[in-house]
């Protein structure tokens, strides 16, 4: 018996792992005063602003956040999360959660890539076709997230011959690398260029106005507050809501 | 194991049966452990499991996951038996503190090993920005990033298994060794080290068990390209939010090639004299 304890051990060490790193949504659709919004990762701090609007607005109600891909997110809403609202970074991650929306989708802002680089610039980047040469470590979305997509479609528009040093899960994961200076270059959104302020630089993508990604929003089926549901995606889609993705730097949908 | 207890059916009878305060919660833990991967292999499509296994990506992510997988085996063996010698022979100040940091790793949350491991070793780390400096090597984005990063969650299992089994054989056959006259180097690879065998090995398929599943200190820290940093586990991460059902079977054939693996290592080496 005691030889076969280390490897009862390292079966549990085999599987353990990969459950570790699942969701950490433990978010509940709580007494009647709580909605869940799941938002794509570039959503971050528009969505946190219209959060705390919301619940200004409606005293009482409470506005539980989940930042994920929007591809996780959408098919946690799929899988029946218990969450309210979903706002998706592409039309096609929406299309896959069709079964899951209370409402059809209703498109909301537009965004658009750019190149960012570490303040400094530690690679001289100056224009895009620089990320070309040699020795430039750049980093982008994985091509099953939206931001992937865009990234690899403004590549190849643009015949960018050398490939990322890494292909990170989220935009925001990108965003990262570029700001701890681990990156020479990242693709990021617009909105994120604009949020990471003065930690980095930006450079135009050529063609980036050929490839611009709608945001749609919807609430879903499985809402036990459908009405604050619809609120919050009321309240996106005013004015109010738009001139903050507009602070933001995301386009008009 | 079930052979094992089967194999002394009169002493149970002695014992009377089995109480069910103990049998209930026993059956309930199974079940935890037990179903969710019994509804794994259910679950996969088995239709596409040789489709999949054929694909680039796979080949490459299971070619970097055994790589990565073998070669901190062999970085525990070679830094870890020391270190767990230290630990359990020689009495050093700070020991204490010292044996407490080689188990840290084991609670950390594996993004925060990734984390810890850049801030040590990325571009701009503490390490790797003198190693960038001075000869323009950076680490991350680099199969070596991996295996660094591998190791780092691998090797307290080793060293806390090694240590184990080098305090349980005790200092005496190292005293009787050394009063024959042999030095301390002599003694421990012809006296302590076969003495430590057993948890030398249970340590080595720990540490290479827990490489096989790692996952979130290697895309924190070395990142996610097919071919160069992409792991099984960060391969079907990335194929969970596109296609869960590849994902499974993607699981299935790290689970497979894991269990095939382990089994045999058991019949050879870990089996009861």
């Amino acid at each position: 018996m005691k030889k076969s304890l280390p490897v009862l051990l390292s079966v549990l060490g085999l599987v353990l792992p990969l459950s570790a790193c699942g969701s950490g949504d433990d978010s509940q659709a709580g007494s009647g005063k709580t909605i869940t919004v799941l938002a794509a990762a570039s959503l971050t701090e528009t969505f946190t602003d219209l959060a705390s609007q919301f619940e200004k607005d409606h005293p009482g109600v409470d506005v539980k956040l989940a930042f994920d891909s929007s591809a996780t997110l959408a098919q946690q809403a799929v899988d029946g999360a218990p969450a309210d609202v979903l706002a998706t970074a592409d039309t096609a991650t929406m299309d896959s959660a069709k079964s899951a929306q209370a409402q059809a989708a209703q498109d909301f802002a537009t965004n658009t890539m750019v190149l960012v680089t570490p303040k400094d610039n530690p690679a001289g980047i100056k224009t895009f076709a620089d990320i070309d040469r040699s020795g430039v470590a750049y980093v982008a979305c994985v091509d099953t997230a939206p931001c992937g997509k865009v990234a690899a479609a403004l590549m190849s528009d643009n015949k960018v011959t050398s490939r990322p040093a890494s292909l990170e899960v989220d935009v925001k994961s990108v965003l990262a690398k570029v700001t701890s200076d681990e990156a020479d270059a990242g693709f990021v959104y617009t909105t994120d260029a604009v949020a990471a302020g003065d930690q980095v630089d930006t450079v135009e993508i050529p063609h980036a106005a050929d490839e611009i990604t709608t945001y749609p929003i919807a609430p879903l089926t499985q809402s036990e507050n459908p009405d604050l549901a619809q609120q919050f995606v009321d309240l996106v889609l005013s004015d109010q809501g738009q001139q903050v993705l507009r602070d933001a730097g995301f386009g008009k949908p | 194991m079930t052979t094992r207890a089967d194999a002394r059916p009169a002493r149970a009878s002695t014992l009377g049966r089995p109480p069910l305060v103990l049998v209930v919660p026993g059956g309930i833990a199974a079940a935890l452990l037990v179903l969710p991967l019994v509804s794994l292999v259910l679950d996969t499509p088995w239709g596409g499991f040789l489709d999949q296994l054929r694909t680039q990506a796979v080949r490459d992510a299971l070619r970097i996951t055994a790589l990565a997988s073998a070669v901190t085996v062999v970085a525990c063996l070679l830094l870890g038996t020391p270190l767990a010698w230290l630990l359990a022979r020689v009495d050093f100040r700070g020991r204490a503190l010292l044996r407490a940091a080689v188990a840290v790793p084991l609670v950390l949350p594996p993004v925060v090993a990734g984390v810890a491991l850049v801030s040590a070793l990325g571009r701009n780390g503490l390490l790797g920005s003198v190693l960038r400096e001075t000869t323009g090597v950076t680490l991350p984005y680099t199969t070596t990033a991996v295996v660094i990063a591998h190791t780092f969650v691998s090797m307290p299992f080793y060293v806390l298994s090694v240590e184990g089994a080098l305090r349980a054989s005790g200092e005496r056959y190292d005293v009787v060794a050394a009063t024959l006259g042999a030095d301390r180097w002599t003694t421990f690879r012809r006296v302590t080290l076969p003495l430590a065998m057993p948890g030398v090995l249970a340590g080595s398929v720990l540490a290479w068990a827990r490489s096989l599943g790692e996952f979130g200190a290697t895309i924190t820290f070395a990142g996610n390209y097919p071919g160069t940093t992409q792991t099984m586990p960060s391969l079907i991460y990335q194929t969970l939010q596109a296609d869960p059902e590849v994902a499974r079977t993607l699981s299935m054939i790290l689970l497979v090639a894991s269990v095939a693996i382990l089994a045999a290592l058991r019949n050879r080496w870990l089996t009861a004299p």
